[in-house]
């Protein structure tokens, strides 16, 4: 069984407009799979949809984290079994800073898994878990005592939130188009970041538009996203030929969503 | 969402009834009957054995209180049973100056709210006010070296008249207002400081407000003076059980800050959902001195509170720092005033309201700069959070001007907590409640930032169990 098992899920609108039409996905650590798809494709509505967004219903199928069904979960019982999600366009919270932020979501994660019981990081470790995640990242001292993605540029709100992955160490990640609104250097930086984090402990979805962040982080699957669903999988070889010739030689009636 | 938002703060007060919700017996050394007369002013007046000016004044003020109308703006205080309060309950004969002299049960009281604790650690002197009478307090011996005087008022009229008699009702007239000229009338404890010439006051005083009865009526009243160059900061916090039937709270403070000095005063108050807290705050600033006013409400039944600033000096500076929070039941008319009368004057207004579960938070202030207050400055700032559709946050800010070169700016913005802001913070692994906390954290923290840290604490956790409910 994978880590992240997600079978036949169906994702609506609260309107009933139906997104995301049945897909089935295994993910384990150690693995990268990337997700390809043009805009509008329902890529990222699967992202909010495996957090447990409230603005997303799923209508059918299961998502299985270590065998545990996570429909049913809030967002925040789902990160504290190891699940994160890099938002494409990650929220402001003004007055709270990067270092407070972190240090908070990192208890909330033990106290869950100290079965509810407070069991606080002690500070010298998180310093240096802390410092050591964002010299890695390169990612400039002031900016932890920064307020959470206020007035950030989109390359330092995608830094950070590669930061908080860094320091959260989740089982699955899920990257929704992270390489948006990147430089060149910007992406080089998080990508190589995501790459070193992939290992035993961690495998990861990049979903994306651009095959460019694939030139950095080489995935082990690649699956290509149209109309809601998956129409082809393959090796990185497909990012290659997705590169060739665009989305318009995969059709969503060519082959039904798996 | 799994949670929802009545469920996170329904269970509000559940803390607070172990935390202070409690009372203790009655077993008071002097009781008065219900109901404001002239025979209860001279039976105060006689128990304190106070000089006849001072029982005139309480006598006018009556006279005063009796004429006005109660105010028909703000909140509504027509439902204030005058007549069912109890006006002044002297709990223990003496003032003890250690905790150990106090009988048990409010030696116990000061204990679970922690304040002899605080008095160790970081304060530079206590004074423990319970019903009408001050029952404890102390000052460091080095302070009253430096001629620092730190008193409840009672021991300021008594043992520095001169000085009482000169400021007493100045800054605050006996008939600004129905509630001044009640706490005129029949004004017990509160705090008395003086802080000579060049002094530091270097940790905070603090004095602590503590309603036991039920009905009780609580009318403390202090006066402070820093003279030239010195600095004090004053802190006070208030507490009450949580009673069926409401109780009042009416003080008036006022502070005079002289050449080159600098006063800030924080209050933190956190009374019962019972009390009515209709208070009156007025500092004067004189050349190039700094006031500051740090006001936390968080309790209450209605607060009325607008701390003011008169710049009388040239180049003095205000600063009004306000954070209102607003519950089930609760109304937060706060506010603050600067009134510029000398020229190079400056101030800044920052208001933060929060109100949830159907409360209701607003800012009320009034800028006002007077003609001949040349170059004078000011910025006000007021933001409001509305965490649910049943709650309600109101703004008005009256703005006077009669000078040409002046600066004044006003800010102001109203915001909710987004689905979007929730959703993030939770994907962070933070329950429902722990992130809504957050987001409240974050919109007062330029706020709490400005407090000492045992106070920025203090604020957080109350402002994190405001916030608890399904979790608690």
């Amino acid at each position: 069984m994978a880590a992240l098992e997600i079978k036949n899920l169906h994702v609506a609108l609260e309107d009933g407009t139906e997104i995301v039409k049945g897909v089935d996905l295994s993910v384990n650590p150690n693995e990268i799979h990337a997700i390809m798809g043009p805009n509008g494709s329902g890529k990222s509505t699967l992202a909010y949809a495996l957090m447990g967004h409230p603005g997303y219903q799923i209508t059918e199928g299961e998502i299985l984290f270590d065998g545990e069904d996570l429909v049913q979960m809030s967002p925040d019982e789902r990160a504290q079994r190891g699940l994160f999600l890099a938002f494409q366009y990650p929220h402001a919270i003004p007055g709270v800073t990067v270092t407070s932020f972190l240090r908070s979501a990192i208890n909330a994660v033990r106290k869950a898994n100290a079965g509810g019981e407070d069991d606080p990081i002690p500070v010298p470790e998180f310093r240096k878990d802390l410092l050591e995640a964002m010299d890695q990242l390169k990612v400039p001292r002031e900016l932890a005592g920064r307020y959470v993605n206020d007035g950030f540029s989109g390359g330092e709100k995608k830094r950070v939130e590669i930061l908080q992955m860094a320091m959260l160490k989740p089982k699955i990640a899920v990257l929704d188009e992270t390489d948006s609104g990147l430089d060149i250097d910007a992406l080089k930086i998080v990508a190589q970041g995501v790459q070193s984090l992939v290992g035993p402990e961690m495998g990861t979805i990049v979903i994306t538009h651009y095959q460019r962040i694939l030139n950095h982080i080489e995935p082990d699957h690649v699956h290509v996203f149209l109309g809601g669903g998956i129409v082809e999988e393959g090796g990185p070889e497909l990012a290659h030929k997705l590169e060739a010739e665009g989305y318009e030689g995969f059709s969503s009636n060519g082959k039904e969503p798996a | 969402m799994a949670v929802t938002e009545t469920e996170i703060v329904k269970g509000i007060g559940s803390d607070y009834e172990v935390k202070y919700g409690f009372h203790v017996p009655e077993d008071y050394f002097f009781k008065s009957g219900r109901g404001l007369s002239h025979e209860l002013i001279d039976a105060i007046s006689s128990h304190k054995d106070e000089p006849d000016w001072m029982r005139k004044f309480r006598h006018k003020s009556l006279e005063y209180f009796n004429a006005r109308p109660l105010p028909r703006w703000g909140g509504d205080v027509s439902r204030i049973d005058f007549e069912n309060i109890f006006y002044y309950i002297r709990p223990t004969e003496k003032q003890a100056n250690s905790w150990e002299d106090l009988p048990a049960d409010i030696k116990d009281t000061w204990d679970k709210l922690g304040i002899p604790e605080a008095e160790k650690k970081y304060l530079a002197g206590v004074g423990a006010q319970y019903e009408s009478e001050v029952v404890y307090h102390k000052l460091q011996e080095d302070l009253t070296r430096q001629g620092v005087l730190f008193l409840d008022m009672d021991s300021g009229l008594r043992e520095q008249e001169d000085i009482v008699k000169r400021y007493f009702g100045k800054v605050i007239p006996q008939n600004d207002n129905k509630f001044a000229a009640l706490n005129s009338a029949v004004w017990s404890g509160g705090s008395f400081i003086y802080v000579p010439p060049g002094v530091h006051v270097e940790m905070p005083l603090q004095a602590y407000f503590r309603i036991n009865a039920e009905n009780m009526g609580q009318f403390e009243r202090t006066l402070i003076i820093v003279d030239e160059g010195a600095y004090v900061h004053y802190v006070e916090g208030c507490t009450a059980p949580i009673y069926t039937s409401d109780s009042l709270h009416s003080a008036v403070v006022e502070i005079i800050v002289n050449k080159g000095g600098r006063c800030r005063y924080t209050t933190i108050q956190n009374w019962s959902t019972n009390v009515y807290n209709l208070v009156t705050k007025r500092a004067v600033a004189h050349e190039d001195s700094t006031m500051e006013w740090v006001d936390g409400n968080l309790g209450s039944k209605l607060t009325m509170k607008y701390p003011s600033i008169w710049l009388l000096g040239d180049g003095a500076h205000g600063e009004v720092l306000s954070i209102a929070f607003a519950g089930k039941g609760q109304h937060q008319d706060a506010g603050g005033k600067a009134v510029h009368v000398a020229p190079r004057t400056s101030s800044v207004i920052t208001s933060k309201s929060i109100s949830k579960n159907g409360g209701r938070a607003g800012y009320r202030g009034l800028l006002e700069i007077a003609k001949g207050a040349h170059g004078a400055k000011s910025k006000v700032v007021c933001d409001a959070l509305i965490l649910d559709e049943e709650s309600r946050s109101d703004t008005y800010p009256y703005i006077r001007i009669d000078e040409n070169d002046v600066s004044a700016e006003h800010e102001a913005t109203v915001s909710k907590i987004g689905e979007e802001q929730l959703f993030y913070l939770m994907s962070r692994g933070l329950s429902e409640a722990e992130a809504s906390a957050m987001v409240v954290s974050g919109f007062v923290e330029p706020i709490t930032k400005e407090l000492p840290l045992e106070y920025a604490v203090e604020m957080n956790r109350l402002i994190q169990l405001q916030m608890e409910g399904s979790v608690g």
